[in-house]
């Protein structure tokens, strides 16, 4: 239900309260409203229940095991909330002069320090407000360091099948010919189609490691020197990089920028599509074309950095200097960590995902790639289970909701059939993993007993199965009176 | 699903059909629809446009994706099926009978090169894992 649709003519914030009303005498005629505005007429008890069922139908990391792949869904610790929220950072103006602001520089320039140390790369910017951008500022720079050589016929970027859908995506965005590269059996990128397609106009590769089936590259090194040999850049996809935190660093695997997903690897929270915050860090090679500005630290005291010193930047990603608040919240979680701290990320991320895969398997789910180790996450396909019972990995999912599971990703990535992307995170215990295995042997039993069940699920949900062909045909996100 | 014997196939998963009047129709394999579930818009190429074999030139989208369809052959659009545009699931339930596109063949030769059942057949096997 909308919130428009609790409304009622007259209603007010509470109906005992005095009418009060603001002369509008002195507003010229011409800026006045024809018009009521179009708001919900709701009391402001009606507001605070409406929005707080909302919160309650909604699946959470705070409610529910949350094991969507590729997402790294992991617990936001409160303390980092607590502390990003001190009213001395709340309050201070983005612009605020640089004296006044030494602390919060402090923390900026520190978690550009440590994020340098974890990746090993040569220098890091804080200023990609999501993924996305982050991936755009990393690819423009590979631009920009071709041009800044007089090198303009590097006009393709490579990317792997198995890549996220925005590596293409973004090479396109910055005016690149994609030159797709296939995957072999094992999951590994096919190291001879990818001297075959290496040459005078590859301006660079971007790579996922491990990749999004779940699996460390194995010939990283040797690509590496492919593709720096025929003189392009290599491009680190930083989705999946909790699996090796604190382990491998992607500055030693060779990689030219990167880009780090805060929101995944260093725990701040995923909001509905914002804000997210994608630090992207560079080799030597690179840190002229960074994105302004950054904090250095002189003399005791840290400044920004601006195009003023940095003329051949890239530029500005936004009014300033990116999401503040996320960025403090993951300073706080580096710090809460530590050096040790951070080395455990890896280990068990990776011994959450295999131990899963192993009790899954033993169960009757088949792995997409049996023979490699599980990185952070790994795939379950199901299509011989749709073969045979007509059940699919998406009435899998929605029968998951029903047991209080959130659903892993289902259909990515679509080099595999049927699949559900598993990535359990490292912050879930074994009696929670253990409690998901119950729940999927619940479902495969269900699925051999009552197929139709599992396939009309969700059943225990505010709304049951949804229409997603007419959700994606008839996109109507505007309430109108009447309607 | 048994695979037409009177076709022709792509590994992207077109399937062509040669007209008696030397035009080819091209639609998407019931494997290409099974793969990309229910579909939701088909974006198809203007009559007069002129592709070259393996260029992109429809889009299929559904509720998992939006797939490139290629030209299996290369040549002139000469109609294409509107009647999809308001009913893409069409593909859904009959992708063999449901045509997206026909061409004017500019080197009909490359016909030869395409897959028949038995070849597609294969394909499909191998991307088994």
């Amino acid at each position: 239900m909308l919130i428009f649709e609790h409304a009622r003519p007259g209603r007010r914030n509470y109906s005992q309260a005095p009418k009060t009303s603001a002369s509008i005498d002195d507003i010229p005629d011409h800026l006045l409203r024809k018009k009521q505005p179009l708001l919900p007429e709701v009391s402001e008890m009606d507001t605070v229940r409406h929005y707080t069922r909302l919160s309650q139908k909604n699946f959470s990391i705070d409610t529910e095991f949350y094991p969507l792949g590729s997402c790294t869904m992991k617990y936001n610790p409160r303390a980092c909330n607590a502390l990003a929220m001190l009213p001395q950072y709340l309050s201070r103006h983005p612009l605020a002069p640089e004296d006044t602001g030494q602390g919060f520089l402090a923390c900026m320039y520190e978690l550009q320090e440590i994020l340098k140390d974890v990746t090993g790369m040569a220098g890091i910017t804080l200023a990609p407000m999501a993924g996305a951008q982050g991936e755009l500022a990393g690819v423009m720079m590979i631009r920009a360091y071709h041009e800044a050589h007089g090198d303009f016929e590097r006009t393709e970027i490579i990317v792997p099948d198995a890549a996220h859908g925005t590596n293409p995506a973004t090479a396109v965005m910055c005016g690149f010919k994609v030159v797709e590269i296939p995957t072999d059996k094992e999951g590994n990128v096919d190291l001879n189609a990818l001297k075959a397609a290496v040459g005078p106009k590859t301006a660079g590769l971007m790579l996922t490691n491990p990749s999004t089936l779940g699996v460390f590259e194995e010939n990283i090194a040797e690509m590496s020197r492919v593709v720096h040999e025929a003189g392009g850049l290599l491009y680190y996809d930083g989705a999946n990089l909790n699996a090796v935190l604190g382990k491998v660093k992607p500055g030693d695997m060779g990689f030219d920028v990167i880009h780090i997903n805060l929101h995944k690897t260093f725990s701040t929270p995923h909001g509905g599509g914002g804000p997210g915050s994608a630090p992207i860090g560079v080799a030597k090679r690179l840190l002229p074309f960074m994105p302004v500005p950054f904090v250095t630290l002189e003399d005791g005291k840290y400044r920004w950095i601006t195009e003023q010193e940095r003329p051949q930047s890239i530029g500005h990603l936004s009014a300033h200097m990116g999401n503040a608040g996320v960025l403090l919240r993951a300073y706080i979680y580096v710090r809460l960590l530590g050096r040790e701290g951070m080395n455990r990320i890896a280990e068990f991320a990776t011994l959450n995902a295999n131990y899963l895969m192993a009790e899954l398997r033993k169960i009757g789910f088949e792995i997409a790639y049996p023979t490699r180790r599980a990185s952070h996450e790994f795939i379950v396909t199901m299509k011989d289970i749709k073969d045979k019972t007509g059940v699919t990995a998406m009435n899998l999912a929605k029968r998951l909701l029903d047991k209080g599971y959130h659903a892993p990703t289902t259909y990515f990535p679509i080099l595999v059939p049927e699949c559900l992307l598993i990535e359990p995170a490292e912050t879930e215990s074994k009696q929670t993993l253990d409690a998901f295995v119950t729940a999927m042997k619940e479902i495969l039993d269900e699925i051999e007993q009552q197929p139709d069940m599992v396939k009309s699920a969700p059943h225990n949900m505010p709304l049951r199965k949804l229409d997603d062909v007419k959700a994606a045909r008839e996109l109507d996100l505007c309430w109108k009176p009447g309607a | 699903m048994s695979i037409p014997s009177d076709l022709k196939y792509t590994r992207s998963h077109e399937w062509v059909k040669a007209e008696a009047d030397g035009t080819v129709t091209v639609g998407i394999t019931d494997h290409a629809q099974e793969l990309l579930g229910d579909m939701v818009f088909i974006e198809l190429p203007k009559v007069g446009d002129s592709f070259s074999q393996k260029q992109e030139c429809a889009v299929a989208e559904s509720v998992k994706a939006a797939a490139d369809v290629y030209a299996p052959i290369s040549g002139e659009v000469i109609e294409a099926n509107s009647a999809l545009a308001d009913s893409p699931e069409k593909i859904n339930q009959d992708a063999f009978g449901s045509w997206l596109f026909k061409l004017k063949p500019s080197n009909p030769a490359e016909l030869d090169g395409l897959l028949d059942a038995a070849g597609y057949q294969e394909v499909l096997d191998s991307e088994d894992h």
